[in-house]
């Protein structure tokens, strides 16, 4: 069994929604109970298989890359079917499996129009293989590749199922992707040309930098270009604006898994690639990220606050939640990045959630204009809580998941790492603490206007607006669960990603520069890069540095 | 002169007829179907179809016999040459062939046209293309060249009644015929300075030369010119939508894929074994058509309607992709054999989605009797398979993983990042920028087939036939076979030229 999984395991999750597809094309169209069935089952097992996964996962070791595979894929290009996981990983593998299942029940008996279940759920299970491949590829190429494979379905489900203005949305949404695809990809393969990497894989880059010292501006060029592509796809200000189409108009489950996972392909590409493998171009770009990021949490909140449509207004809270997670990344701190994964799943599963219910909302009022609707408390007490409990979380309260991943990232720009401006870094503290504030407001304002007083005349006597039902319980209590849960306890996240975090990041930025001896900040030969001053007259650690001097 | 004195003058040469077997198959099997016509009339009609595929196929065997043997092979002095590069593009072309001849199964024999003769030129055609994979010489490649071109001057033709079918076929016949006359200019030069119609000879001269520069850059300018006319390079593309849209649509798919491969391959020829040591002269010419075919491709192609249009100005903005490496071909001798390799991955890769794409044009054609984009509206409604055949054919074209055609540009990237050339990297920028604008056409066919509903609520099902079928099934498998395991293309068009070259 578990040899099974070393050398299987991701293997069989991240494929085994093909398997699914497959099975899938082979049955009419018409018999539809039996694509739902398929789906879900193969959905599900994806989720036991990852959920076998966690149990052998090693969590004394989750710095290391655990059920790793490695075979050499195209010989000509040097790429490898590189596959693994580490703490960074797993909790937003875990994400997507559960995120999965919970879109097919939750669509089970109204899919969108134009109908045509058998279709939906294959691109569903397309997104899936895409999504799970992107957390567990260790090689450049093999990411692109999931990364991409990502694209399609989801631009297919907006333009299909998606709102009356789904055409020019879902082309905005390709053209910003690809557009940020092409430049990423452009710089992988300078990357991999300048340093003369024996392979496409993660660490043999990373040792390559290291060791032959891909020059500085380079190192800078090429770090622009990650930070394009997976800036547009987190979306970081000022890419974002392809976000808040696509939300609008994408059919329900596609902004879920819109906002839990795509978003988080970017954030996971900062941390698992661009920050490891160039630590010192980050460095250099850390304080223009961070500006971007509170930018984004000043700028996404006040749009919110502008805002008439439900969703739009939620589509734009992720710009400002996306902007935390930046924030902590760009810090590039344990404590920072912690957070930064930490916030993605909080958001992954609170705007998750927070979709679900305007998807149900529209489907019972049938706007989602928020001047329209009204009284969600007094027409479905239910749903009106549970729609509570996740703007409560959202704005960051704290015992739900959402603080953990806020107000961390807020403190950790307090002091950044070594060779990032500090001044800097606390400017933009105070800008994001503000962000806290206004986030509050909206969120708080939007409770308001749809979930309490009366409910409005157009809608008061209408038989049509239910509370939750048997479908939403399932889709949704899980999520509420690990919402609530993972606030009470956020270190389920934590102690999974704390290992793995500090593994990835380059000594120089991690070490304590005030404890170190000359001799030692010598021996780490980065003090220059990163402006590690020796002893800068923190009381009476001059002394050290005497005596080591 | 006596009959005897002859005899002694003209000594055989000595003929490898291994080599020679897929020829003589192709040959035959295109004297078959002649015969058969004479003999059966209109009994053989519904056969010849099968038997011009069949052939086809049987001539694949000679080619594997002859790549598991791996020697290389060389006859008439070296003006025809059997090596891996011409066995590799052989098979290209004749699987290329193949899908056509499957495309072309019901077009004809709906249309009522003539059959035998259809087939028989189209095997004639093939013939040139598979000499021209062997020839080292300037006289065996031009006429290869002939051989190719002038059946497809003819079947552009082919639909009679139709004045748009006989406007082109005027239209590529002149076009055509000019580009030879200015290749053979060119050619007459590169003669004059080395005294030879050999390759390697001629390169041997074009390395000496000092004095004649000028002449020896006009033959060479000539010369790639000609060849752009053929591969439809920009500025030299524009016949090429009038005779796409005017032509038969399997013709049309013959002309994009096989018939330019064709080109391609001449030119690939003529650059690695003949102008190698001068890349001061061809690189930059290179350069020049691959940017300005990409961008001008492109741009022209956002505007188009009709989606055959549509798919000759894409084949503009995919030469430019293909000719991309050659522009730093010339830098070191290990960056020429990568060109070379991504030049044919991509000649590859470029055939299954292509031939794909005309597959579902001309399925889908079928029913609506237009290749309008507006007549692809909503597609996804009756004809869901058909769609995502598309998006799989588009997609590739586009270069979205883990369709074919991501390896393929890679490979191109791949080779302009690797010559470290300022040129290189200005036009690998050239080309991601063109790669972002093509996906909006080619999105935006996606996006109306997907996501539009049917003109007039049409929801009729498209009519499948055996043949299109398979030529899709053949297609799509090969598309996104390359694509996720892009070793299976890699491994065959991992050939060198140079060797033969030096």
């Amino acid at each position: 069994m578990e040899n099974l999984l070393d050398g299987w395991g991701l293997t069989v999750a991240t494929f085994s929604p093909m398997v699914g597809v497959a099975v899938m094309l082979l049955i009419p169209r018409d018999q539809e109970d039996r694509h739902k069935l398929v789906a879900l089952v193969t959905s599900l097992w994806v989720a036991l298989v990852s959920v076998l996964l966690l149990i052998e996962f090693d969590i004394g070791h989750t710095d290391r890359l655990q059920f790793a595979v490695d075979k050499v894929w195209i010989d000509v290009i040097s790429s490898h079917y590189s596959l693994g996981i580490d703490g960074i990983s797993l909790p937003l593998i875990l994400l997507t499996v559960l995120i999965v299942p919970l879109c097919i029940v939750y669509s089970w008996n109204h899919f969108p129009e134009p109908h045509n279940p058998k279709a939906f759920l294959i691109l569903i299970l397309v997104l899936e293989t895409g999504m799970v491949g992107t957390f567990a590829a260790q090689d450049l190429v093999l990411f692109f590749v999931f990364f991409e494979l990502v694209l399609l379905p989801m631009f297919f489900m907006i333009a299909v199922w998606g709102g009356p203005n789904r055409r020019y949305a879902s082309l905005k949404f390709f053209l910003f992707t690809l557009f940020g695809s092409a430049l990423m990809l452009v710089s992988f393969l300078a990357l991999f040309f300048l340093t003369g990497a024996e392979s496409f894989v993660f660490t043999d880059l990373a040792d390559a930098v290291a060791a032959h010292g891909v020059s500085r501006t380079a190192q800078l060029w090429i770090f622009g270009g990650m930070m394009l592509g997976f800036g547009i796809k987190v979306p970081m200000f000022p890419f974002h604006t392809w976000l808040p189409d696509a939300h609008t108009e994408a059919p329900t489950v596609g902004s879920v898994i819109l906002a839990a996972v795509l978003l988080k392909l970017g954030t996971y590409g900062f941390i698992r690639i661009a920050i490891p493998i160039l630590p010192e171009a980050a460095v250099e770009w850390a304080p223009w990220i961070g500006m971007l990021a509170v930018i984004g949490i000043i700028y996404g909140a006040l749009s919110c606050l502008a805002q008439t449509d439900m969703k739009r207004l939620i589509a734009f809270s992720s710009v400002a939640h996306m902007g935390f997670v930046m924030l902590g990344i760009s810090t590039l701190t344990d404590f920072g990045i912690n957070a930064a994964v930490m916030g993605m799943v909080a958001h992954g599963l609170i705007t998750g959630m927070l979709f679900f219910l305007a998807g149900s909302v529209k489907e019972r009022y049938h706007t989602l204009e928020i001047s329209r609707l009204g009284g969600l408390l007094v027409q479905a007490p239910r749903m009106g809580w549970i729609f509570g409990l996740c703007v409560m979380a959202s704005l960051g309260l704290p015992g739900l998941a959402g603080f953990w991943g806020e107000f961390p990232a807020i403190l950790s720009a307090y002091s950044p790492a070594n060779g990032v401006p500090v001044e800097t870094f606390r400017t933009f503290m105070v800008i994001a603490a503000v962000g806290t504030v206004l986030a509050a407001g909206y969120l708080l304002w939007l409770l308001q206007r749809i979930a309490f007083g009366t409910p409005p005349e157009e809608f008061a006597d209408d038989p049509h607006i239910t509370d939750t039902s048997r479908e939403e319980w399932i889709a949704w209590a899980p999520m509420l669960a690990l919402i609530v849960a993972i606030g009470v306890y956020p270190n389920l996240v934590f102690r999974l990603s704390d290992g793995a975090v500090d593994a990835s990041l380059h000594e120089c930025l991690t070490v304590n520069a005030s404890e170190l001896t000359a001799d030692q900040a010598e021996a780490l030969g980065c003090a220059d890069v990163y402006n590690i001053s020796v002893g800068d007259g923190h009381g009476g650690d001059a002394d050290h540095a005497a005596a080591g001097g | 002169m006596s009959v005897e004195l002859l005899t002694l003058a003209f000594e055989r040469p000595p003929i490898d007829w291994h080599a020679f077997a897929p020829e003589i198959t192709l040959l035959s099997v295109g004297a078959l179907i002649t015969l058969v016509d004479i003999v059966f009339l209109e009994k053989a009609r519904p056969y010849t179809a099968a038997l011009a595929g069949l052939g086809v196929l049987a001539t694949l065997i000679p080619i594997l016999t002859l790549a598991l043997d791996g020697a290389d092979r060389t006859m008439f002095g070296g003006a025809y040459v059997v090596d891996d590069f011409a066995l590799v593009t052989k098979a290209i072309f004749l699987l290329s062939g193949y899908v056509v001849i499957l495309l072309s199964t019901n077009y004809v024999a709906e249309g009522d046209y003539w059959e035998n003769e259809y087939y028989g030129l189209l095997l004639a055609s093939l013939m040139g293309m598979v000499m021209m994979a062997s020839s080292r010489d300037l006289i065996s490649i031009f006429v290869a060249l002939e051989l190719l071109s002038i059946p497809a001057y003819l079947m552009v033709a082919w639909r009679k009644s139709d004045l748009r079918s006989n406007e082109s076929g005027l239209k590529y016949y002149l076009m055509g015929v000019f580009a030879s006359a200015v290749m053979l200019y060119g050619m007459s030069l590169l003669f004059g300075v080395a005294g030879s119609t050999q390759l390697t000879h001629i390169a041997e001269a074009l390395n000496g030369a000092g004095s004649s520069v000028s002449v020896i850059t006009m033959g060479i300018v000539f010369i790639v010119a000609g060849f752009a006319f053929k591969v439809s390079a920009a500025p030299f593309h524009t016949w090429a939508p009038d005779v796409y849209v005017g032509a038969p649509t399997p013709v049309t798919a013959f002309l994009a894929v096989a018939s330019k491969a064709a080109g391609f391959v001449a030119l690939l020829q003529l650059v690695y074994v003949g102008f190698y040591m001068r890349p001061e002269v061809f690189e930059p010419l290179i350069w020049i058509l691959a940017a300005v075919s990409m961008t001008v491709g492109n741009l022209i192609a956002l505007r188009q309607t009709n989606l055959v249009r549509l798919m000759a100005y894409s084949g503009v903005a995919q030469t430019g992709f293909i000719i991309a490496p050659l522009a730093v071909a010339g830098h070191s001798g290990a960056i020429g054999d990568q060109a070379l390799s991504a030049t044919l991955t991509y000649l590859a890769v470029y055939a299954a989605m292509n031939l794909g794409a005309f597959a579902v044009i001309i399925t889908l054609a079928r029913r609506s009797g237009s290749a309008e984009i507006e007549s692809f509206a909503g597609a996804f409604h009756y004809a869901p398979a058909m769609t995502v055949a598309m998006t799989i054919f588009f997609g590739s074209l586009a270069g979205i993983p883990p369709l074919g055609g991501w390896f393929a540009k890679f490979e191109v990237f791949r080779v302009l990042a690797t010559a470290g050339e300022p040129w290189g990297y200005a036009l690998a920028v050239v080309a991601a920028v063109n790669t972002v604008i093509a996906l909006y056409y080619y999105a935006a066919v996606l996006l109306k087939m997907w996501a539009e509903d049917a003109p007039e609520g049409d929801h009729l099902p498209v009519p499948f036939t055996p043949s299109l079928t398979s030529a899709l099934a053949i297609c799509g498998g090969v598309t996104l076979l390359f694509g996720v395991v892009p070793q299976v293309v890699a491994r065959f068009t991992h050939v060198s030229l140079l060797a033969l070259g030096s």
